[in-house]
């Protein structure tokens, strides 16, 4: 192991900023593309299972 | 009432599987969630194994320190968002030629996920332009077309909802869409056509890679990940855009009454 402690990893050789800054927001934006993805397919379902005859767009 | 549509085309011709079967928005979209499901298992493993090469194998970099792991995530990110904006293009290009609706579907699928992935490279891309040359952003080559790109991408998704009907849609989006594939092999180039800020590529086909193997290794995983991901949000994107253009048609409407009785 090349880290010594967790606090060592966390410090990322003073660059803790940069380097979790990058991490978290690549994980953000893949949760929020998912979640959006989810919420896009629930609402697509719901209009293909309505009526048509309802269907005014 | 039993007005079908049959599909066209056999799935099976002389016993091998025939493509253009799944050419069919119906066809494809069962298959499209299989897939998904597929490549998003893919990307964790991959993902997983990316990173602890990324922050346990990959050494300390001579001259950047713990300060270059942000590598892991900025390259492929920037390798997806030119390699998404090439595939968007050929099936925007494919959509236009033959009038064949999938491929604008999968176009259309693409493009927030390119521009996310535009988006993560710039933003690695600053949080790494800080430390190591003092700047969160310089308008240089490379950084400007990069940025281009995601205004391509933005640009699309706008002009494609801004227009009404979608098959129009999708011919005013597929004439951006090839334009825009100038830019790629820009952004590409910058870095040995001007003199930029940023580094030349670290990876080259024609020269040995610039850096530790097991940096080379994690990157590489990383990308792959980072690939995997990207087809399972498309595959997951184009099914939802399938249901809302074919919502009236008889299989959508029946497709989703069942799975609102199994939700």
């Amino acid at each position: 192991m090349k880290w010594e402690s967790l606090g060592q990893f966390l410090a990322m050789g003073g660059y803790a900023l940069y380097v979790w800054g990058s991490f978290a927001v690549t994980v953000a934006v893949i949760a929020v593309e998912l979640a959006l993805l989810r919420v896009r397919g629930r609402a697509a379902r719901k209009a293909a299972a309505a009526p048509p005859e309802g269907d005014a767009s | 009432m039993d007005r079908h549509i049959r599909v066209g085309a056999r799935r099976r011709v002389r016993g091998a599987i025939n493509l253009y079967y799944y050419a069919a928005p119906r066809t494809f979209y069962p298959l499209a969630g299989r897939m998904a499901r597929v490549f998003y298992a893919v990307a964790v493993v991959l993902g997983a194994i990316g990173l602890y090469i990324a922050f346990f194998v990959a050494p300390t970099d001579a001259q950047q320190g713990e300060g270059y792991r942000i590598i892991f995530l900025h390259v492929p990110a920037a390798w997806m968002s030119m390699f998404l904006y090439v595939v968007m293009a050929f099936w925007a290009a494919v959509g236009l030629a033959f009038n064949t609706r999938l491929s604008s579907m999968m176009a259309q699928a693409i493009a927030p996920t390119g521009a996310w992935m535009a988006f993560l490279a710039l933003w690695t891309g600053a949080l790494w332009g800080k430390p190591m040359w003092g700047t969160w952003w310089v308008w240089d080559a490379r950084l400007t077309s990069e940025l281009i790109l995601l205004f391509l991408y933005l640009g699309f998704m706008a002009l494609q909802a801004a227009i009404d009907d979608p098959r129009r849609a999708d011919r005013a989006g597929a004439v951006l869409a090839i334009v825009g594939v100038v830019n790629v092999p820009i952004i590409y180039f910058s870095v040995q056509w001007w003199n930029t800020l940023h580094q030349g590529a670290s990876v080259s086909l024609t020269r040995s890679p610039s850096m530790a193997a097991t940096m080379l290794w994690g990157m590489l995983v990383m990308a792959l990940a980072f690939w995997m991901y990207c087809l399972g949000a498309t595959l997951t994107r184009v099914r939802a855009i399938i249901l809302e253009r074919e919502r009236r048609s008889d299989w959508a409407h029946e497709l989703a009454l069942g799975k609102e009785r199994d939700a």
